[in-house]
């Protein structure tokens, strides 16, 4: 088996003393979806957050075969691992364009040729950001702003993107929209760690998946079998489920 | 009163008022990007006609100490920082950035200031050296304290402000200066006379705030210092790091101040000590803008030089008091018209 793209080891992150995430592993391969799905606080969005190097972790993270720890935020964007937020994060009072061209921030020594290719690829995949490009990203609707926030990550050439409840707060059409687009860009040969609360559509769209409970994984395995496994069926697919 | 002294006066409140726009600016910029709320702004404006003023005389000994001393300080910092965090192999370039550079700027000024260069390279070598402080600052100062709070770092300010006066105290010494006016030309408008002098101040500071406008609109790196003032953790996650911007805001912050010493000195005598009661007029007019927007703090920078020069004809011995107390009834409009935010982070 060839070495991961990142490779999670028993990882734990606190905040102060309490132990939200306990000695997780996981591993997302080059060019597959991996999905994390599991309820409201079990540390899903505080797993992506060490990670990212946003919060302090124990533990190590390897990402393209190197141990990650001790580079910081923007260093790790720079290598190519991105993370578009739950709460997105966006440059409010700035246009659409603007925030897309923050996007390559990181890559700003590519020259203006490549940011300028980057732009019309994201143009070309979001046709809605184009026609907004001058508008302020604060006026945009919620669907919007989640393409934004996917086209501001996507101009950092991302190896693994990150993708934090893509889905929260959205509209049904527009979360297929969202989803369909994720299923494109692994086909671009983007590798993805989705964290979902919606689980139907995160295990349709991925190939590997770990449920994630109070800090702690109960199970793991290919999306199909997570899916048809009856323990997850009846908790987290269940009656009701379709939101 | 009659119409020539109307006219003097409100000639010699826009001079200052520019001038007073110019550190506001500053202090909205740093603000905005950094939370540091910059109580030593005076300091640079009085090391910069300070260093004017030296370098008239044939001497940069002052500054250059200062400019070294600060260097050796942030360099050893950087190492202690690379050793720190395993990343030794990138201490070279740290130590040249921050050591070395500013090290060659004190040494140019040292060896230059002797050979009286003409007084347009004498005002770029002051702003040269004084802007280098900026950054330095930041890096000894605020840079190890970047994620605390707006009061911490409110008392680092005041901290680092006593600091500098002491430092300029010793680096410059007790005696105020002044520097020659950069034109002696005068016209007649309307049958009021015009001092060059005014008109060359006001021009320059709109020159650099039409200048700054441009670098936040139009360039990558002033984009990236407006998206770190919008959104911390957004600007984080594409890659662009708090110590950048910080830095790069701190040199920004620090040009624009030694600048208005440049500007300033024809205009008053300024002693180590002067730049306090200076900023505060900036800070005055920054807090018509609420500390965040632009225009509102430029226009109430105006606003607090032409009163003050009013204010200083009618009332001489209350003019301070009268700038001041324009802080209470905009500070009641403010928080009856503003919503209050939580301090995030």
């Amino acid at each position: 088996m060839t070495t991961p793209l990142l490779e999670v080891e028993s990882l734990s992150v606190s905040y102060g003393k309490v132990e939200a995430v306990h000695g997780v592993s996981i591993r997302a391969g080059e060019g597959r979806i991996v999905s994390v799905i599991g309820p409201n606080g079990a540390g899903k969005t505080t797993l992506l957050g060490a990670i990212m190097g946003l919060l302090p972790s124990r533990g190590t993270i390897r990402y393209l075969g190197e141990p990650l720890a001790g580079a910081s935020v923007e260093e790790r964007v720079g290598r190519g691992l991105v993370l578009v937020p739950e709460k997105r994060e966006l440059f409010a009072s700035m246009t659409v364009g603007d925030n897309l061209a923050l996007g390559a921030f990181a890559r700003r020594r590519d020259g203006e040729a490549a940011t300028r290719r980057s732009l019309d690829e994201v143009y070309g995949r979001f046709p809605r950001l184009a026609e907004r490009r001058d508008q302020l990203a604060g006026t945009l609707s919620g669907g919007e702003r989640q393409m934004l926030a996917l086209g501001r990550a996507l101009m950092g050439r991302p190896k693994l993107l990150m993708l934090d409840e893509p889905s929260l707060g959205l509209a049904p059409l527009i979360v297929r929209e969202i989803f369909s687009i994720i299923v494109g860009l692994r086909a671009a040969g983007v590798s993805i760690l989705l964290i979902e609360q919606n689980a139907r559509a995160a295990l349709q769209v991925s190939d590997d998946g770990y449920v994630l409970e109070t800090g702690e994984l109960v199970l793991s395995g290919p999306s199909a079998e997570l899916a048809a496994d009856p323990k997850v069926a009846a908790t987290y697919l269940g009656q009701g489920a379709g939101h | 009163m009659d119409l020539p002294i109307v006219a003097l006066l409100a000639q010699d409140g826009i001079t200052n008022g520019a001038i007073y726009a110019l550190l506001a600016l500053a202090l909205v910029l740093v603000f905005a990007v950094t939370r540091v709320i910059w109580v030593p702004s005076g300091e640079f404006l009085a090391y910069g006609t300070l260093t004017l003023a030296g370098l008239q005389l044939g001497k940069a000994s002052g500054i250059a100490g200062l400019l070294a001393g600060m260097a050796v300080v942030a360099g050893a910092m950087e190492a202690w920082r690379s050793i720190g965090d395993g990343e030794a192999r990138r201490l070279p370039a740290r130590l040249a950035l921050w050591t070395g550079l500013p090290l060659a700027i004190a040494a140019a000024l040292y060896f230059i200031a002797p050979l009286q260069p003409p007084f347009f390279v004498q005002i770029l070598l002051a702003l040269t050296a004084v802007t280098a402080l900026g950054p330095l600052l930041y890096r000894i100062a605020f840079q190890p304290v970047a994620e605390a709070s707006v009061l911490v770092l409110l008392i680092v300010a005041v901290a680092v402000h006593f600091a500098l006066v002491g430092l300029g105290l010793w680096f410059f010494g007790a005696e105020g200066s002044r520097t020659p006016p950069f034109t002696s030309a005068s016209f007649e408008l309307g049958g009021v006379t015009v001092s060059g002098q005014s008109v060359l101040v006001v021009a320059t500071s709109i020159a650099l705030i039409f200048a700054l406008a441009l670098f936040f609109n139009r360039t990558l790196y002033g984009r990236a210092l407006r998206a770190t003032a919008v959104n911390r953790v957004g600007a984080r996650l594409a890659g662009i790091s708090p110590g950048f911007a910080g830095t790069l805001t701190f040199t920004l912050g620090a040009l624009m101040c030694a600048f208005c010493g440049v500007l300033i000195g024809p205009i008053t005598t300024v002693y180590y000590d002067s730049g306090f009661l200076i900023s505060l007029k900036g800070f005055v007019g920054a807090i018509f803008g609420g500390l965040v927007t632009y225009p509102a703090a430029a226009a109430g920078s105006l606003l607090v030089g032409v009163l003050e020069s009013f204010s200083s004809f009618w009332a001489s011995a209350f003019k301070e008091v009268i700038v001041f107390t324009l802080i209470i009834p905009v500070l009641l409009w403010l928080s009856l018209t503003t919503q209050h935010h939580e301090e995030d982070e």
